[in-house]
């Protein structure tokens, strides 16, 4: 709507004045003090490649996110057919063509590795890329910043509206804005409980409301935290909340590319007077176009700080003046420390090293743990005992001197269709096996993705009892296809 | 109390002139929605004396607008509980113990009912796990003295072992050396003669002379063989469960001074359906006939 801007209209000739904003850095060091209310930004709208690309990246993400429980996935009859699911109440994770049992989240954990290894890999290559483009709370505050600005107008005008007196006027904007951010937050919520849940059949449930409970709370929960981090505490949640900033910070070196001024090149900064010399002068003129868009309120010409997320708004806002006054791009850019120290002492500038110690380190591990990952996926058994020896009495003395234990076997059958087993065991001489309830120990139906429980009875006769324990397997068939599963165990007996 | 109003530099607040080891305090007034919270609660708490109980009086309390009893709550619980079971407890009692173990509902209802009854009622003497202990049997294994189908375990739970029920099961073995029925060197050929039967080392000339003993004395009750006879309730000697100990020392205390175990009869005590849910569950822990 309002796209008033401090920056007079564009002008062709070199010498075109560029007006200063009067900006301060509201996260200046010498400005920060303990007991300082929270002053507000009024990010600055940017326009350039990396504002494109953030454009991008956010559609790409939020469009994974909103669309990704609403993908199918044929499973057969008995499984959902949701291609991501997790399923709490049968206990169950289903990812595309992968399904997980609860003990089998070592998976999750292979994830998580793998996850912050990629975090590792590319700040170490990039700096805080993480957090400038794909941090849900960046693309949220963006995404919110944008609908402020669209109903506000940019930041001056925001600046006036927030100053004027009450008005109908400055009543409707900021009712327009918040019910839209409102919105936003609630397709958040929204969004999240799909993939927990059938998402049609939730949609459905969620209008004529019947779905569970903790569908709403989770709903309502969601749109409070996006409505109130995305709009209300922005830069605060990853200055004050997160702890990514600090650990981020010690991942980067000497060769990262990381948002930064040449100074050098830049100072000492003064305004730009028409027809000056640019031989006698420094690039910087000073205009603050870096500091009024900053969403995390820095100035990045204070050199590196941990509110910076390298989301790289200030080089498009500088490279858009450069342009105007035509000097050299890139006074603020991805650079590297190496390449800094250079210029400090003449040298020249080189490509930035990717293929160091470091990145191949965390490349190595990345790659071995997703091998591993893959290698135990594709060999997944989805048949698996469980086997619980009975502890009270450890051992029953039968009357003609043998001894009998119990046990209760669980197997898990991890495919979608029945299965019949047979179980037996290995390594107990003339060991006698009963299942409670069956006729013989074979036939044993576990129904499709379910577990079942049998209560099985082990006897051995007088002569083979062994003294005190002796371990032995018991081996669970597939009847069909001969698919087994062997787990050991132990056989008690007295002590002689 | 009065002191000149000081302000702290940095902060600009006035401070309550308050000071430890060189720390003020600052006198920054609650928040404001942190305040409201609080008056909030307060009437709330009004609000609370007057719909739930809340006041205590001499002899009782008040007791709130609509007389909530957390008591009553919990008692209007079991009361629904129990009505949520009363279809299986109808169908328990009025079916046979071979009708509810062929059904597997049933069983499974009855199964869960046993186990709970067993470990209230059961398990101070025969353990937790029906594994027993000297003098009380194991309930597990496959030596039953009184009988281990389904309905002969529930007659004794029903009238106990040698309680004070008249239908009770009852046996009495005479204590033969106490009473002077045998003379000592009799008991202790007659233990060897049970060491033999039961396939332990013994004397054989002793144990020779005491089946005479045995066939006299002993075979009416535990059988011509020693293979026991459980209309009399009297053990079987040749297998290797003891409910006392099968040992040379053990059985001479047997046969010296007799054995007289008592259960409690549990009908009056335990209603109709615990007992066959019981009785099904002490069946099904592996040695049931």
């Amino acid at each position: 709507m309002d796209q008033a801007s401090q920056v007079s209209s564009p002008a062709t000739a070199p010498e075109a004045s560029v007006e200063k904003i009067d900006v301060d850095a509201v996260n200046k060091k010498e400005e920060r003090s303990l007991y300082k209310a929270r002053v507000k930004i009024y990010p600055k709208r940017a326009t350039g490649f990396f504002r494109k690309l953030k454009w991008l990246v956010m559609a790409a993400t939020l469009a994974v996110y909103y669309v990704a429980p609403w993908l199918r996935w044929d499973r057969g009859p008995n499984a959902p057919d949701q291609a991501i699911l997790i399923d709490f109440p049968a206990r169950r994770f289903y990812f595309f063509f992968i399904e997980i049992w609860p003990e089998e989240v070592y998976y999750l954990t292979g994830l998580l590795i793998i996850a912050a290894l990629g975090l590792f890999l590319i700040t170490s290559l990039a700096g805080r890329v993480w957090c400038g483009y794909t941090c849900p709370q960046t693309v949220w505050t963006d995404l919110f910043i944008w609908v402020e600005r669209f109903v506000e107008g940019d930041r001056s005008a925001r600046i006036r509206l927030d100053k004027q007196p009450l008005s109908v006027n400055k009543v409707a904007r900021k009712s327009v804005k918040h019910a839209l951010w409102l919105l936003i937050g609630m397709a958040t919520g929204g969004a999240w409980i799909f993939y927990f849940a059938d998402a049609p059949t939730l949609l459905v449930d969620l209008f004529t409301l019947q779905a569970p409970v903790v569908a709403y709370s989770t709903v309502a929960v969601l749109t409070a935290s996006t409505y109130i981090f995305g709009g209300m505490m922005r830069e605060q949640v990853c200055t004050f909340m997160c702890p990514w900033p600090r650990i981020q910070g010690a991942l980067v070196d000497e060769d990262s590319l990381i948002v930064s001024y040449k100074d050098d090149r830049g100072e000492p900064r003064a305004p730009f007077r028409k027809n000056q010399d640019w031989s006698e002068r420094a690039d910087c003129i000073d205009c603050n176009q870096c500091v009024a868009v900053c969403p995390m309120g820095i100035d990045i010409r204070d050199g590196q700080q941990l509110e910076c997320i390298h989301c790289a708004l200030c080089i498009d806002a500088c490279n858009e003046v450069m342009t105007r006054i035509d000097r050299p791009l890139n006074l603020i850019s991805y650079d590297t420390f190496v390449n800094h120290e250079r210029r400090a002492t003449g040298q020249p500038t080189q490509k930035p090293r990717l293929i160091r110690a470091r990145t191949v380190i965390y490349s190595a591990l990345i790659s071995a743990v997703g091998l591993l990952m893959l290698a135990t996926l594709l060999t997944r058994a989805t048949l698996d005992i469980n086997i619980l020896h009975d502890r009270n009495p450890l051992f029953v003395k039968l009357s003609d001197g043998g001894v009998r234990n119990g046990y209760t076997i669980k197997i898990l059958n991890k495919q979608h269709e029945v299965r019949r087993f047979e179980i037996a065991v290995d390594g107990l001489d003339n060991a006698l096996v009963t299942v409670v309830g069956h006729d013989g120990t074979s036939g044993l139906e576990v129904p499709a993705d379910k577990l079942a429980q049998f209560r099985v009875f082990v006897s051995v006769p007088p002569a083979s009892v062994p003294d005190g324990r002796q371990d032995f397997d018991f081996i669970v068939t597939d009847v069909v296809d001969g698919n087994r599963a062997v787990n050991d165990t132990i056989f008690r007996g007295p002590e002689k | 109390m009065a002191h000149n109003a000081e302000k702290d530099a940095v902060t600009g607040v006035e401070t309550t002139g308050h000071e430890w080891d060189g720390i003020k305090e600052l006198n920054n007034p609650l928040p404001r929605w942190w305040l409201w919270t609080f008056y909030i609660t307060v009437l709330w708490s009004i609000g609370y004396w007057v719909v739930y109980p809340a006041w205590p009086l001499v002899s009782s309390y008040t007791e709130g607008m609509f007389g909530y009893s957390s008591r009553q709550e919990v008692m209007d619980r079991i009361a629904e509980a129990k009505e949520a079971q009363s279809e299986y407890l109808g169908k328990i009692e009025t079916a046979s113990l071979d009708e509810i173990r062929g059904d597997s509902e049933l069983l499974n209802f009855a199964l869960a009912g046993g186990r709970s009854a067993f470990a209230v009622n059961c398990s101070q003497c025969h353990g937790q796990g029906a594994q027993g202990f000297v003098g009380y049997p194991n309930l597990n294994d496959d030596a039953w003295i009184w009988g281990g189908k389904p309905d002969e375990i529930m007659t004794t739970i029903l009238y106990g072992i040698r309680s004070d029920h008249d239908d009770t099961r009852y046996s009495e073995m005479p204590a033969f050396g106490r009473d002077g029925l045998l003379e000592r060197p009799q008991i202790n050929e007659v233990v060897e003669y049970v060491l033999q039967i039961s396939g332990q080392d013994h004397d054989s000339g002793m144990a020779t002379a005491g089946k005479d003993v045995f066939v006299e004395q002993c075979a009416a009750c535990h059988g011509e063989n020693g293979e026991g006879i459980r209309e009399t309730g009297a053990p079987r000697l040749t297998d290797s469960i003891w409910l006392y100990g099968g040992d040379r020392d053990t059985l001479r205390a047997t046969v010296t001074n007799a054995r007289y175990g008592v259960m409690p009869a549990w009908t009056g005590r335990l209603d109709e359906a615990t007992i066959k849910q019981l009785a099904v569950y002490v069946h099904s822990l592996g040695g049931g006939e």
